[in-house]
């Protein structure tokens, strides 16, 4: 076998257990081949990880295609058979005529799939797609509304402005100053920029909410699309990342890749310690810095309060505005006793209720608003 | 450095010999960057020595190290050039005061204000331009700070080392920079961006490696404290605490503790020195509520 034959075989083995690897990436994994040799099996491991692997979490999946593919033999010998298979096929031309035909997407008959890595086994496969038509037009215009949700913030980008005060723009004021002979006569200013606080989304989707997960995961792919600057993480029993897998915008594509990615739908419920993994892997580190963080969950936690408690206070700490959205809230009667719900609620600047939930656009106009809780407004402060 | 790298080995030699203990990965990444002239994207958590590579890659191999500091609203007038208005607007009175600045003369004048005698050349035009020497190597860190359009902007240099300053023209770089971008992950870095990069996720070293690199960046340190550092820090990483320790952690530490005059790390000289390695409070309390005795007891056996 050509190094050139091992080099597209190995990228689409792991394309085809999902890594995303761009066509850039596979020709520079070539070259790096080149460079270090095919002679010490570590290089060629190496070679890959700099050359095809862009995230962290790709690293274990590579870990394991890489063995599968190398095998544990020497290298130069030939990939093992049943993985030879496969990539022979999908190196032909007619792989990527199929690809053209039906956009790419799993194609049964796509060779490639034979190695579709199974990591989602426990997973229970939810059903979001398929929009309806009224669903649809409600979807656009949530889109729309999102885009005001979570306010916004001064830039440190100035620009320029018609007002005559602030700091100057030089550049402007000099060009003008040529023209009347050196007198910088009409002089140019600057103001601070405005620019959107990033929104971050904390969804649960433990067994308590399930009756709310297809509202919900539209609530937050309208968020994803209609504005910019949103993170999406799923809480409950594990922390995941959706934002890029409900960055289409076609929903029904978006929650589908949503579903896939999570693996933990319906679970138990450990709030606390999935908000202890945001706060850590993203949170503290930068994401939820000055931003508008959304807790949409009812409050269960089978965990300890005092991690929940601690949590909050953390992520209080460095958010701008700390919002619990729960759906059990408009209940008659109801009060916040779920153990982890109790221990939140201190920590939180605004507490809504989210029978809203039902009216997503309702929902998002309340976290559009974004004035201290202290003066509601009776127009869109939904039924307090 | 000679010639051109020819092997990861002689990379990982290379930054060895300037301090740097790289490992495998890391060493093959950094000759590939070099071999194939791509920027090389690091990740990793805070304190592994990210930045430090690029400081041990500018050593080693000569070029100068330009730095740019990425933060929250940089933009085209900081990264790469601007003009020195203060002196524009002199040149111009002077102009003026000797009859210069007329509106038949203006056109020339304008020619004149921009030339490259005006112009403040900021790191990603230095890089670019420089032209003697060693390619220089031009460190872009945390570029999760910087907001997205400046990633693109970022990614429009970085795809044919060039820049346009639309007064002058074009500066191309004769022999282009190394690129090493930094990112601490706060942010997804774009995937184009990615996608002109190689990857590598720095990792917190193993024990032997962190010894060495103790031994390396605080010489006075004895080899047994070394080890005890390394055994005790790692230790910590298990704890589960806010701010693990990183490598940068360890070397303050160590150099805290030789600073003390410490021969060998005793319950009272850590709880002494704790704020050097970790610096939350809840994370100091965490530790002192496990025991300290207990922790370094632990760590020592380790460490062997």
């Amino acid at each position: 076998m050509q190094a050139d034959e091992i080099a597209i075989g190995f990228v689409n083995a792991l394309r085809g257990a999902g890594i995303d690897v761009a066509v850039g990436s596979s020709v520079n994994y070539y070259q790096a081949l080149g460079a270090v040799g095919l002679g010490e099996r570590s290089s060629v491991y190496w070679a890959g990880r700099a050359t095809l692997v862009t995230e962290p979490d790709d690293i274990e999946l590579y870990d394991k295609i890489f063995h599968a593919y190398y095998g544990h033999q020497a290298l130069v010998a030939t990939p093992v058979v049943e993985v030879t298979q496969p990539i022979t096929l999908v190196t032909d031309d007619d792989g990527d005529d199929e690809a053209d035909d039906d956009g790419g997407e799993d194609d049964p008959g796509d060779p490639s799939l034979t190695l579709r890595w199974s990591r989602h086994e426990v997973l229970r496969h939810k059903d979001f797609a398929d929009y309806t038509g009224d669903e649809l037009d409600e979807a656009h215009r949530l889109m729309a509304a999102m885009a005001r949700i979570g306010g916004t913030r001064r830039s440190r980008r100035r620009r320029r402005t018609h007002r005559t005060a602030g700091h100057p723009e030089l550049r402007r004021t000099v060009r003008a100053a040529i023209r009347s002979g050196g007198e910088p006569v009409r002089r140019w200013y600057t103001e601070p920029g405005e620019r959107l606080r990033r929104v971050v989304l904390l969804l649960d989707i433990s067994g308590s909410m399930e009756s709310y997960a297809r509202a919900l995961i539209r609530f937050v792919h309208a968020a994803v699309v209609g504005r910019r600057r949103v993170e999406v993480f799923t809480i409950g029993t594990r922390l995941t990342r959706i934002t890029r897998e409900l960055s289409s915008r076609d929903p029904d594509r978006a929650l589908d890749a949503a579903a896939d990615a999570v693996t933990d739908w319906s679970g138990g419920t450990r709030l606390g310690d999935t908000l202890a993994e945001f706060n850590e892997l993203w949170g503290i580190r930068g994401m939820a810095r000055g931003a508008t963080v959304v807790i949409l969950s009812d409050g269960w936690d089978r965990g300890s309060p005092e991690v929940m408690a601690e949590q909050m206070a953390r992520l209080h700490r460095v958010t701008h505005r700390l919002v619990w959205v729960n759906p059990l809230k408009a209940t008659p009667g109801y009060q916040p006793l779920a153990q982890g719900m109790s221990a939140a609620l201190p920590h939180i600047d605004d507490f809504i209720e989210g029978h809203s939930l039902h009216s997503l656009e309702r929902l998002a106009a309340v976290l559009a608003d974004d004035r201290p809780p202290a003066q509601p407004t009776p127009t869109i402060g939904a039924a307090s | 450095m000679g010639s051109e790298p020819t092997t990861a080995a002689e990379v990982a030699d290379g930054l060895n010999g300037c301090d740097y203990l790289a490992d495998e990965g890391l060493a093959t990444a950094v000759f590939l960057a070099m071999t194939l002239n791509r920027p090389l994207l690091l990740e990793g958590e805070p304190g592994v020595g990210k930045t430090e590579t690029a400081n041990a890659l500018a050593a080693w191999t000569g070029g100068e190290l330009i730095r740019l500091q990425c933060y929250e609203g940089i933009d085209v007038a900081q990264a790469v050039y601007e003009w020195d208005y203060s002196r524009q607007l002199l040149h111009l009175r002077t102009a003026e005061a000797t009859g210069g600045a007329t509106r038949e003369t203006a056109d020339a004048l304008e020619d004149e204000l921009y030339s490259e005698r005006f112009l403040i050349r900021r790191p990603l035009l230095r890089a670019i331009a420089a032209v003697e020497g060693p390619p220089p190597v031009l460190l872009i860190d945390e570029v999760d700070r910087a907001d997205d359009e400046f990633e693109a902007f970022l990614l429009e240099i970085l795809s044919d080392y060039a820049v346009t300053v639309p007064e002058i023209g074009r500066f191309a770089a004769t022999t282009p920079p190394r690129v090493i971008i930094t990112s601490n992950r706060t942010r997804d870095v774009h995937d184009a961006l990615k996608r002109r990069c190689l990857y590598h996720w720095v990792e917190h070293p193993g024990f032997e490696r962190e010894v060495a690199i103790i031994g390396r960046r605080a010489p006075g340190v004895s080899e047994m404290l070394a080890r005890q550092v390394a055994a005790t820090v790692a230790v910590f990483r298990e704890l589960g605490l806010y701010k693990p320790p990183g490598v940068a952690e360890s070397i303050d530490w160590s150099l805290a503790l030789g600073r003390l005059g410490a021969a060998e790390l005793t319950p009272a000289i850590t709880q002494a020195s704790l704020g050097s390695v970790l610096k939350y409070r809840e994370d100091q309390q965490r530790v002192a509520d496990q025991g300290i005795g207990g922790l370094i007891e632990q760590a020592i056996a380790r460490a062997g």
